[in-house]
This record gives structure tokens, C-alpha cells and sequence, in this order.
């Protein structure tokens, strides 16, 4: 692998893996506060399935640079300008609305990038790819279940899920945007192009949100920047968080 | 409408295998069935307890009820020969 591709590959990995990590950790809040015991099972559930994904790339991402970092270095120890997931996936979970619509917008799109990544010339990704797809295929018809059940169930279910629809909406279209680096990656075979992934995510969320009688908007001023490093300022609270425990008490096990 | 009405109560049968038979696990609230097999899937599968589950609306289900448990079941007590445990096998049978 050339020094060029291995740099731009460590940069994407570390945005998918991103993604994943702090997506899983929205979820994981929910632990012991759900609505219902079920859902205090089924979202924990979720959490694991993508927090196990951004494990599986940030020890990638350490392999690929090659300087003796851990996913735990990766996860734990970077400030918040290194971190680059979207903006979306850090997003506070604010209601039960809320949370499974943001988990919907993200499964729609990782599907078909899954599927795509069948065919990456990458191994390691392949890999992952097969066993990742599945989890996320029920991702989507949890999340979705529940979306169209609150967008058409009683009137403040409605106007909850409307009301994510407005905040979050405007997210999305930062999980189309490509930098120079995921550009070179996609021209290499590595990562898919997104284009295609785009139609498939818009037939995903249009097929539920005609069944949950939700409008979808046009999104006037997209919000994006997290790719860059530049976050929300919940996403403060949620790193104190998650790397309260490995600052605290470096090197702590079980 | 009462929270029994929007999140009604659902039996839970899991199959561990192909070849056996489902079998009841436990239950749980859902608002319909494909929100009670999802919920079952998360709340009684995740240490790969089967490959197949049902529901069914608890309301669906009807009971024998308790207090008629002597007529119902005490008079089959006394009735040992309807056990097939009084022929001799032969060899060539195996287990059975």
C-alpha cells in the first residue's frame, strides 16, 4: 500500500469509526432511563453493535499508522478538535423522537455503504463489512418501526417526531460529504461512491416517512463541520464523559 | 387509553433449533406484533438463545383454571398403564 493511499485510508477509517464510537455512546445514555424495560434492552443492544464497529476501525487505524497507538488511544485520548465524526451522530438525544429518527438518517446511510463495501479492495474493510451489514439492517427497521409508529400515533407523538424531523434534518447532509482524502480512497476502490449510497438513503427515508405521514424538508442551511474537527457544544459534555474513566485512572481494566 | 391498551402484553416462544419445538421464554409489552418480535428478539436473544420466535397477544391465550387443577389432573394419577412402560423392547429396537 502506497504512503499516500495508507494516510488518506487511516483518515477515513478514523471518521467511520467516529461515527460509530459517539453514535454508541448517544445510545448508551439511555441505558437504565429508557421508556419501556424492552427499550432499555433493545437501544444498549444498538450501542454494542456500533461501538464493537468502532473498535474493529480504530484498531485498523492504529495498524495503518503504525506508531504503536491502541483503540483506546483512538477512542479515549484525542481532544475534540481530532475527533471527526458528523455533526449528526452527536446530536443530544434530547427525546425517545429524537433518538431513534437520528438512529434511522444514520442506519439508512450505512446500509447501502456496507453493501457497497463488499467490493472494496480493502480486505479489512470487506471483513468487516459482512458482519456489520446485518446489524445495522436491523438497525434501520427498529429505528424505522418506531418512526412511523410515533409520526402516526397520537398527537404529541406526532408533534415530538415533527419536531425531530426540523432539528435533525439539516444533519444529514453532512454524511454525503467527501474531503480530498475519502476522494482518493474512492478512486482507489477502497470506500464506495456516495452518490448511489444518496439514492438508496433518500428511498429508505421517504418509504418510512410516508408511512409515519411526515413531511420531509428542504434543508436551507446544511449543518456540517464535524469532518473538520469543528463540533457542537454538547459534544464538550459528551467527551467529558466518555474519557472521564481513562483520564482519571490511566490504563484502567476490568 | 390506559397503558395496557397502548403497550399490551405478549407471550414469547423461542425455538433453540431447527427440529424442535418453540417454547415459552417469558413475555413482554409491545404496541403490536412486529414491535413484540422485535422486542423479543432484544430481550431473549441475545446470548443466541434460538433461530425462530412467535408471539402471542397474552389476551389470545386461555388458562385452565387453578382451582379446577384436582378435577382436571388428579384422576389421571391412578391410571398407571396408560404409560407405555409395560412391554418388553426388543434389543433390536434400541432406544426409544
Amino acid at each position: 500500500m502506497s504512503i499516500t493511499i495508507r494516510n488518506a485510508l487511516l483518515h477515513s477509517v478514523v471518521q467511520i469509526a467516529d461515527d460509530h464510537l459517539i453514535l454508541g455512546h448517544r445510545l448508551s445514555e439511555w441505558c437504565g432511563h429508557a421508556p419501556m424495560l424492552e427499550e432499555d434492552l433493545s437501544m444498549p443492544n444498538m450501542a454494542l453493535d456500533l461501538i464493537g464497529t468502532a473498535r474493529t476501525l480504530y484498531s485498523y487505524a492504529a495498524e495503518l499508522e503504525g506508531k504503536n497507538r491502541t483503540e483506546d488511544d483512538f477512542a479515549y485520548l484525542r481532544t475534540d478538535r481530532e475527533y471527526q465524526n458528523c455533526l449528526l451522530v452527536e446530536r443530544p438525544n434530547t427525546d425517545f423522537a429524537h433518538t431513534m429518527l437520528k438512529q434511522l438518517y444514520f442506519s439508512a446511510f450505512m446500509k447501502p455503504f456496507w453493501d457497497a463495501m463488499h467490493h472494496s479492495s480493502d480486505a479489512t474493510l470487506q471483513a468487516l463489512s459482512h458482519k456489520a451489514v446485518k446489524e445495522i439492517a436491523y438497525h434501520i427497521r427498529h429505528s424505522g418501526e418506531w418512526v412511523v409508529r410515533l409520526g402516526d400515533g397520537t398527537d404529541e407523538s406526532s408533534a415530538r417526531m415533527s419536531a425531530a424531523v426540523s432539528a435533525l434534518h439539516p444533519y444529514t447532509d453532512e454524511l454525503f460529504e467527501t474531503d480530498a482524502q475519502r476522494l482518493h480512497c474512492i478512486e482507489q476502490g477502497v470506500l464506495p461512491e456516495l452518490g448511489e449510497i444518496k439514492l438508496q438513503w433518500s428511498q429508505t427515508i421517504d418509504t418510512v416517512f410516508t408511512q409515519a405521514k411526515l413531511h420531509r424538508p428542504n434543508i436551507g442551511f446544511p449543518q456540517t463541520g464535524g469532518r473538520q474537527g469543528l463540533h457542537t457544544e454538547d459534544f464538550g459534555m459528551l467527551l467529558a464523559q466518555l474519557q472521564y474513566l481513562p483520564r482519571s485512572y490511566p490504563g484502567a481494566t476490568w | 387509553m390506559s397503558e395496557e391498551a397502548n403497550m399490551p402484553l405478549w407471550e414469547v416462544f423461542i425455538r433453540p433449533r431447527v427440529g424442535l419445538h418453540h417454547k415459552h421464554v417469558g413475555s413482554l409489552h409491545a404496541a403490536d406484533s412486529t414491535m413484540a418480535l422485535q422486542a423479543a428478539r432484544d430481550v431473549y436473544t441475545r446470548r443466541e438463545e434460538g433461530d425462530s420466535i412467535w408471539v402471542v397477544a397474552s389476551k389470545d391465550i386461555y388458562a385452565s383454571d387453578p382451582s379446577q387443577a384436582a378435577e382436571n389432573f388428579d384422576p389421571a394419577s391412578d391410571k398407571v398403564y396408560r404409560h407405555p412402560s409395560f412391554y418388553d423392547i426388543p434389543d433390536e429396537v434400541g432406544h426409544m
